[in-house]
């Protein structure tokens, strides 16, 4: 089996879904059945952690996803640290998705602080994933600072620009020896799949699903498209050719 | 004593005194029960009632509900604030949906197609359309729409009006708090306690934190009539008018319980509220506030008999939409009491899984 596997543990989906932005609770637990998605991000900030019967965490629970706490809403590393210790204990998982913003307008890292927040969680017991830029050298000093993944932006979070640098995630991707996780930017289902196929062993999204019309079925295209990707990405694609070969040659035919 | 035909409601909200209200005209003798009246959503509601620019993706049929319900409120509002003998701050004005740069006018865009596509009555306009409506518009907003039919009501006019209505009907009002509806001694019980639903019925209402500003005008009257929904960089804000110079100025949607007004939310609101009418920087701010929505899984309300409780009617779960969804709720209540059909899609057993037994 092609499994995913971060920090030891391996899950059979490489799509990673957001909850943030859907219309309803009905609409994102439908989007999430869909997207066969194993783990899942909660924003501490953003969400009360009483556990509410027929609340966000009811719904998570009862589907017995895993959680990824994220930092959504820090902008120093100090304010990160703090959530990172919060969220284990609100949520008891010692994973945490790190975001440490540093331009509110474009939501983009802030890589001097994403270091410095990374080796302290590192150090205090944390599996950290941290969503960086598409910088191949700082991706890879999140990587010996013994992350558990990196993820790189394809694009500026909720914007469906795809991926601008296409380039550097390739680059990235040979550059570390963690898993690497597509963040951010994906608008449809060809960016995720693209994503795939430069070597990405998983892609997170949230917006693209759930501030599509139809939740659900934008939630199965990306299901698909990590799929496809992944299984192109393997099967080793024909180069490309700036002129025609025919795919049944017509000379050496046997003539009878 | 408990006679034929008596009605007890948990909750004295708009719905509930709605209800109340509208049983009693019927001959039913009514009894309402809430420790502290009219103390949930509805204090720090906005009012709006707008069907047409509410209306999203997925949810046709709580729109059509909407639209329903809107469609009921000139005459309930004259009809109450008759019998009640106040104004309860009806405006028919309508509403403009105003994007400040190109990203927020294609989201409006986007919506508004899907809005038109139901045939619901939207138009675009371009900012300078905008800006003659509105001129304390900023001159750079971008276009938007005009929603003619999406009007508003004060709620804080609203629910004394139906208190006071109910009670010269005949209706009791008594402060008790109730936490086991079997405790009710009634024929008929109506659990309209918003919020507080969830924990006497089993059924999946939980709080939906909103936190909202009020401002006053500097000279009276606010400068502009509609109620604006705006998007400003990403952020959303509405912004509804009213006689006396208020101006409420919301929300924030979290899925949280608590009841603190952050400086974060605050700055976010304002900010986006002056970046479409810069005017509003020399308002006074002279309430910050947080109320909590009884959001069901499907945004839609729970209308309809309790699953396993004979008598037990539900009228709850309005999530955003409590104002609007007033009069239809109220009507549909009695027409079930008196033996009509409950709502379809709109019934407690969709949640049935959910209900304790």
């Amino acid at each position: 089996m092609d499994r995913l596997v971060i920090a030891g543990e391996s899950f059979g989906s490489r799509l990673i879904l957001g909850t943030g932005g859907a219309a309803s609770l009905h609409a994102l637990a439908a989007a999430i059945d869909a997207s066969g998605a194993e783990m899942v991000t909660v924003a501490l900030r953003r969400v009360g952690t009483e556990g509410t019967p027929g609340g966000l965490l009811d719904l998570l629970a009862r589907r017995g996803l895993r959680l990824l706490p994220n930092t959504a809403g820090c902008f120093t590393a100090a304010e990160a640290i703090r959530t990172a210790h919060l969220a284990r204990e609100a949520f008891g998982t010692s994973w945490v998705k790190l975001e440490v913003i540093g331009d509110e307008r474009t939501l983009l890292p802030d890589g001097v602080e994403l270091v410095r927040a990374a080796e302290r969680l590192v150090a205090d017991g944390f599996t950290v994933l941290p969503y960086s830029s598409d910088d191949p050298a700082l991706a890879r000093r999140l990587a010996h600072a013994g992350c558990a993944a990196v993820m790189p932006a394809g694009a500026p979070i909720g914007s469906g620009l795809g991926i601008l640098n296409p380039h550097h995630i390739g680059l990235i991707q040979q550059a570390v020896a963690v898993p690497v996780i597509l963040d951010a930017g994906v608008g449809t289902a060809s960016d995720a799949a693209l994503a795939m196929e430069l070597g990405c062993d998983g892609v997170m999204l949230a917006t693209a699903v759930t501030r599509a019309a139809e939740p659900a079925r934008m939630a199965e295209a990306m299901r698909h498209a990590v799929i496809a990707g992944r299984l192109a990405a393997r099967a080793g694609r024909i180069p490309r050719r700036s002129h025609a070969l025919a795919s049944t040659p017509d000379e050496g035919r046997a003539l009878l | 004593m408990t006679g034929r035909g008596d009605v007890a409601i948990v909750g004295a909200g708009p719905i509930g005194l709605a209800v109340a209200w509208r049983c009693v005209q019927r001959g039913r003798r009514v009894t309402v029960l809430d420790p502290a009246p009219g103390s949930g959503a509805s204090s720090v509601a906005a009012g709006m009632l707008s069907p047409v620019s509410e209306s999203y993706f997925g949810e046709r049929e709580l729109t059509a509900l909407l639209v329903d319900s809107a469609a009921r409120w000139p005459a309930f509002a004259a009809e109450l604030g008759e019998a009640a003998g106040v104004d309860v701050g009806y405006r028919a004005e309508g509403t403009l949906v105003v994007a400040l740069t190109a990203d927020d006018l294609a989201a409006v865009d986007r919506l508004r197609g899907y809005q038109a596509g139901l045939g619901l009555p939207i138009e675009p306009l371009v900012g300078s359309a905008l800006r003659e409506r509105e001129p304390l518009l900023a001159p750079g907003v971008r276009g938007g729409a005009h929603a003619p039919t999406d009007h508003q009501v004060d709620p804080r006019r609203l629910v004394p009006a139906l208190r006071r209505a109910a009670v010269a009907a005949g209706v009791t009002i008594r402060a008790g708090a109730v936490t086991d509806l079997s405790t009710v001694d009634s024929e008929t019980v109506v659990v309209a306690a918003g919020c507080g639903t969830a924990a006497l019925t089993g059924l999946p209402i939980r709080p939906v934190k909103g936190q909202v500003l009020r401002l006053a005008a500097p000279g009276g009257e606010p400068g502009f009539r509609h109620v604006i929904r705006g998007h400003a960089d990403g952020s959303s804000v509405y912004l509804v008018p009213r006689r006396g110079g208020e101006v409420v100025v919301g929300a924030t949607e979290e899925e949280r319980a608590d009841a603190q007004v952050t400086a974060g939310a605050v700055r976010d609101l304002l900010r986006a509220a002056t970046d479409l009418v810069p005017d509003l920087a020399e308002y006074a701010l002279v309430e910050t506030g947080v109320g909590h929505r009884p959001g069901t899984p499907d945004n839609a309300p729970v209308i309809g008999p309790l699953p396993g409780r004979p008598g037990v009617i539900v009228a709850a779960g309005h999530h955003r939409h409590g104002i609007v969804l007033t009069p239809v709720t109220a009507d549909l209540v009695v027409d079930l009491i008196e033996g009509g059909a409950a709502p379809s899609p709109f019934t407690p057993d969709r949640f049935a899984e959910a209900v304790r037994g």
